[in-house]
């Protein structure tokens, strides 16, 4: 590795948005009240240019920092990936924040340091650097939950997840010790070549449960998502809409890198217990959903079972999964923050409760809502030409190639279940009247801009899946 | 006299971590937390590592106790009523003796545990080593580190601040 340039330039998206983020704190501190929506707008440009150095970085395969970050084409889609969602983020906060009048000083600089951490979490090539980067956006996230504090629901959903994720950081790091007693070595690596070598331990197959347990706490699976639909009811929406699709792509890039990297040779013991864990997670996610009357906790079990899906993917193993896998991720942060604009579009009753029943006769009354609002619908329920249907498909045709066939079949039930639910908020919106006159809905560019960029990409993957597909298994680790 | 210093510094952490638990006034939690922290850094030390040691004591037993019992001192926390109902408490109690089974059973099937101890590299735990590893294997941790105390330290001041007036 030539010199120190070398490796700044691996981690410049990271650089620039930590710039961005202390700049943006400088500016929200000197400036004026009225000129803070700046803030805003400076946080944009971070999250696009930091979007645009990881393209430039495409193929400048290597590790820096001795071997700490895999700056390869894989971490580089996720950045994009990350920076993307970050910017929509950035676009559909303002009016909300506004409205609920929460203070975005600190509210922009600590969604960037989120987004940083994650990047870290994806780059990772070591245990411990892996481990700060899930600490800090876990901590981040924490404060983000909780910044509507004249709603009480928020702090209680912050307060969860804090005491919840500390008891999970828990057991990850003890998972994390127990492999390093054993293998001596906290490098992904090295963790694969010790592990190969070494005659099996208990005390190995104890550290790879106890990180399996940690990861299932983040990415929200059964039995450990109870904190899930209470955090997303509670945070503010696009805080909510954030965290269902960044964090949890997040936490299973670093799942997919750890378990079917590093601990591929001890696939035997860890595929069953993954196959439960996605049988149970995909089930008791879609079945809750069905009764559920508030949008926000729908697409919260939604998201639950979405986990489940994914799951399928790191079970089956192998290049062709794991590019499914990152495709669904792709995919489903698409459709999921296109959802949640609409949810919170929608919610314009001003009691604050994203009832479903706010969705009779919206379809005609809000065109563009209802359109995207429908073509999310479709893609969350895997119908074509959407990205969630193409998603699907991949994942599960992967799965049956590795005979996987008991585990498709379920998650194809599944789906069916699923449907039903997605699709009662189209029947909903286009074959029911009214109750009540429809409130206006704020015509803000921000809103406008997310819902047909959203949309229109959930289209273009849907009809043509093959280029990204492409992509994706070219960028493999 | 290793063996023995060893069995001291865990029963006592062992014992006071329970008691950490179990005592029902706040501050005398905090007091037996400190015996707990004292006796791990008696671990480190018999681990080869003072550095880490010194830090425990420093950084745990000093500032971070210093703080919650402050905390407690400010909102004169009393002793805290009961209100577990014994159902839950039994269970908890048979959850954490199967744990405590299952780590038994994890260190006697394990060979490599109770193996010989690896020998540690020269310059293994001193300050000139850990710090030379900060700034080279280390160095990118350690700046990640510098941005999680960042965000800690906005985080903070967010949670904390005067709401905008109406």
């Amino acid at each position: 590795m030539d010199s120190y340039a070398a490796q700044i330039v691996g981690i410049l998206p990271e650089i620039l948005l930590i710039v961005t983020a202390i700049f943006a704190i400088l500016l929200d501190l000197l400036s004026k009240k009225e000129e803070r929506s700046w803030v805003a707008t400076i946080s944009l440009v971070g999250f696009i240019g930091s979007g645009i150095v990881s393209v430039f970085l495409w193929n400048r395969v290597g590790f820096v920092f001795s071997g700490m970050v895999a700056a390869d084409n894989f971490t580089a889609v996720f950045r994009i990936l990350f920076c993307f969602i970050g910017a929509i983020t950035v676009l559909v906060s303002p009016e909300y924040l506004r409205e609920r009048k929460i203070r975005l000083g600190e509210y922009y600089p600590i969604l960037l340091i989120t987004v940083f951490a994650m990047m870290v979490m994806v780059s990772a090539a070591d245990l411990l650097l892996f481990f700060l980067g899930l600490e800090t956006m876990s901590i981040a996230l924490y404060v983000l939950a909780c910044l509507d504090r004249r709603d009480s629901r928020s702090t209680e959903a912050a307060l969860k997840y804090f005491i919840l994720g500390a008891f999970s950081t828990a057991f990850l790091l003890y998972g994390i010790a127990l492999i390093y007693a054993q293998t001596g070595s906290t490098s992904y690596a090295e963790i694969m070549t010790a592990l190969i070598v070494l005659p099996l331990e208990v005390v190995t197959v104890a550290g790879v449960g106890l990180l399996l347990i940690g990861f299932a706490f983040k990415v929200a699976a059964v039995p450990f998502h109870f904190w899930s639909p209470d955090v997303y009811q509670g945070a503010p929406t696009p805080i909510t809409a954030f965290m269902s699709v960044g964090p949890k792509a997040a936490a299973f890039v670093a799942l997919i890198r750890v378990f079917t990297i590093s601990l591929e040779s001890l696939a035997d013991i860890w595929t069953g217990a993954v196959f439960v864990i996605a049988v149970l997670t995909m089930t008791l996610g879609n079945v809750v959903a069905l009764r559920q009357q508030n949008i926000k906790r729908m697409l919260a079990y939604s998201s639950i079972a979405h986990a489940g899906y994914l799951l399928v993917g790191i079970v089956a193993g192998g290049p062709r999964a794991i590019a499914a896998t990152s495709f669904y991720l792709v995919a489903y942060a698409l459709m999921n923050l296109g959802a949640f604009t609409v949810a919170m579009l929608m919610n314009r009753r001003g009691e604050g409760d994203y009832q479903l029943d706010d969705y009779r006769g919206a379809g005609f009354a809000h065109p563009l809502l209802g359109v995207t609002m429908a073509i999310f619908m479709f893609s969350l329920a895997g119908i074509p030409p959407t990205a969630g249907f193409f998603g699907k498909l991949y994942l599960f045709s992967a799965a049956v190639e590795k005979g996987y066939i008991l585990l498709v079949v379920i998650a194809v039930l599944n789906s069916a279940v699923a449907a039903y639910y997605y699709l009662r908020i189209i029947v909903l919106m286009y074959m029911t009247r009214a109750e009540h006159e429809m409130a206006a809905v704020p015509s803000f560019g921000g809103y406008t801009l997310t819902l047909v960029v959203t949309s229109v990409l959930v289209l273009l993957i849907g009809s043509l899946p093959g280029g990204l597909l492409n992509l994706l298994l070219a960028a493999l680790p | 006299m290793e063996t023995v210093l060893f069995i001291l510094f865990a029963l006592g952490s062992i014992i006071s971590a329970i008691l950490v638990i179990t005592t029902p006034a706040p501050i005398n939690s905090a007091l037996y937390l400190v015996v707990t922290f004292f006796c791990l850094a008696g671990f480190y030390v018999l681990l080869a590592a003072p550095l880490l040691a010194a830090l425990q004591i420093i950084v745990y037993a000093g500032a971070v106790l210093v703080l919650i019992i402050f905390v407690i001192m400010l909102l004169n926390l009393q002793k805290i009523e009961e209100k577990t109902a014994p159902a839950w408490k039994s269970l908890g109690i048979i959850i954490t003796l199967l744990f405590l089974g299952m780590g038994f059973m994890i260190v006697a099937m394990s060979t490599s545990l109770l193996g010989p101890m690896m020998q540690t590299p020269a310059g293994f735990g001193k300050v000139a080593t850990i710090g030379e590893l900060l700034f080279t294997k280390y160095l990118y941790p350690f700046e990640v580190v510098s941005v999680l105390l960042l965000l800690a330290i906005i985080g903070a001041v967010a949670l904390i601040r005067k709401q905008e007036p109406e």
